[in-house]
């Protein structure tokens, strides 16, 4: 069954994604007013899965409340918590609820969340779980045994455009293309003219490519992620741009930037659409979309 | 290679000793000695700390390689003190240990944490290089193991949380599939990185791993 976020992918159109972060705890009303907010402005929404390795609701959990609203939900895997035979058995649980887009991750080490004792599991990568996804949709699983009933997604990757050196991350891009990755979201980028030069790269092979937008709220969120956050650089005249706003200026001016960039990639048709990241702040999404005229 | 032991808090130490008033020492003469946790020094360390608690230590020895067959001749030849003792303290890594409890019927005590195989790459550097996974892909990874340099022991390349050849978890720490990268392109042999490695097989060398000859 085709989702309608790969309808989406391939009518040709401007996608749009962005993200819902589930709660710590079970009072999902933010969430779900999020969902609510944003399920028919954009073609589909993400649910991070226990983002930057802090225990949260389950990404599962949250695909299902945007499933029921009506909303079409990215389930974000990664393999840091799960082997491989709780990977196949919520991939067969998601297929079941409707839920047919995934996002395939390694996932951030655990030492960089909230349970630093824990054990990193890994038992697959991000390759082997794109793969693994293909495999179950021919109908067996990792073991080689035959499933009473495959899975059907739209399965997507990251990429970090902004990664030095660049060349292995490309290496990966392309090994995760070949393992069947059909979509990609990248790391938040700022730097056009360098996501130029990836995507002309990127479009030697038959992916939809989206841009990471990460919403900057100020300039010194922009310097924190550039000294802390792999793969993220913020352009020194964006981080002018956004200390020169003046006092509780600083996020309108982020909202600007980032609808200035979306519709930048938009005009020069630099990709297939964009990904946006408002970091808790989903509610800024409209906004943003709104300084970007879409 | 070298087993590489940290000394556990003493507070541990002293919580497992609670028991016992009389204690005898083993230390190791081969890597806790190297890596300066079981050697001679400690050991006379480690006895006036218990004698500090008011322990009666019977007796002490560094046997020179405590995971060797040999630790149960040593044992036996220091048989009147180990017999006074109540339990022994081993200042060994574990596989030591493991020896000494396979020769002695009294209640054997670990003083170190065995953390992993490693090689001295410098003098008082030791490095884990191999995590003892039963595939060897070193052929195909410039020598450099990605289970054991990767913090997340990835196989199919770097993860997005690289930067400038560094580790999300340390920017101290060199990334893993960095490293293999530049030197597999060296080597000309970059074509090696684009070959996939399908999901390891964790019975490679099933546990407990047992081999007979």
């Amino acid at each position: 069954m085709e989702s309608r976020f790969k309808r989406a992918l391939n009518s040709g159109k401007f996608v749009v994604t962005c993200e819902v972060g589930p709660p710590k705890g079970t009072n999902i009303e933010k969430m779900l007013h999020h969902i609510d907010l944003l399920k028919y402005r954009v073609d589909a929404l993400n649910v991070t899965d226990h983002q930057s390795s802090v225990m949260r609701f389950p990404s599962l959990g949250g695909c299902l409340s945007v499933k029921e609203r009506g909303g079409e939900p990215i389930l974000q895997m990664t393999c840091r918590d799960r082997n491989r035979l709780a990977l196949q058995a919520d991939l067969m649980l998601a297929h079941t609820r409707g839920i047919n887009n995934v996002l395939c991750l390694t996932g951030d080490a655990v030492v960089v969340g909230d349970h630093k004792e824990a054990k990193g599991v890994f038992d697959l990568d991000s390759v082997q779980l794109l793969r693994a996804v293909r495999q179950m949709e021919a109908g067996e699983d990792l073991a080689g045994n035959r499933l009473d009933g495959a899975v059907s997604f739209c399965a997507g990757a990251v990429v970090c455009p902004e990664a030095k050196p660049i060349e292995p991350q490309l290496i990966k891009f392309e090994k995760k293309v070949e393992a069947g990755a059909e979509f990609f979201q990248t790391q938040g980028i700022y730097d056009l003219d360098n996501f130029a030069n990836f995507m002309q790269h990127a479009r030697q092979f038959p992916v939809k490519i989206l841009a990471g937008i990460i919403l900057l709220t100020s300039a010194g969120m922009a310097k924190y992620m550039n000294a802390n956050i792999p793969g993220i650089f913020v352009p020194q005249n964006l981080i002018d741009e956004l200390a020169s706003a003046g006092k509780g200026q600083a996020l309108q001016k982020g909202i600007e930037i980032a609808g200035r960039m979306i519709a930048a990639i938009k005009k020069e048709k630099l990709c297939d659409g964009v990904h946006i990241m408002a970091i808790g702040r989903e509610e800024l999404v409209l906004d943003i979309l709104r300084a970007a005229e879409i | 290679m070298r087993s590489i032991t940290r000394q556990k808090p003493f507070t541990e130490i002293e919580e497992s000793l609670k028991r016992f008033n009389q204690v005898y020492i083993i230390g190791c003469g081969t890597c806790a000695t190297m890596t300066k946790t079981g050697g001679i020094d400690e050991v006379l360390e480690m006895k006036e700390r218990l004698e500090g608690l008011e322990k009666a230590v019977t007796g002490w020895t560094v046997v020179p390689i405590a995971c060797d067959g040999m630790t149960d001749v040593t044992i036996k030849e220091n048989e009147r003190a180990v017999r006074k003792a109540g339990c022994i303290l081993v200042m060994a890594c574990a596989l030591g240990v493991h020896r000494v409890t396979m020769y002695t019927s009294k209640p054997v005590i670990p003083a170190l944490d065995t953390l992993y195989m490693g090689v001295e790459e410098k003098p008082g550097h030791f490095k884990e290089v191999c995590a003892q996974c039963g595939q060897c892909v070193l052929g195909e990874t410039a020598g450099i193991c990605p289970l054991t340099a990767c913090s997340k022991g990835l196989l199919n390349g770097p993860c997005g949380g690289t930067n400038n050849g560094k580790c999300e978890v340390d920017k101290e720490k060199d990334c893993a599939w960095t490293l293999i990268y530049q030197r597999l392109k060296l080597q000309g042999r970059l074509d090696l990185m684009r070959k996939y490695h399908p999901p390891k097989n964790h019975q490679a060398a099933p546990r407990p791993k047992h081999i007979k000859l």
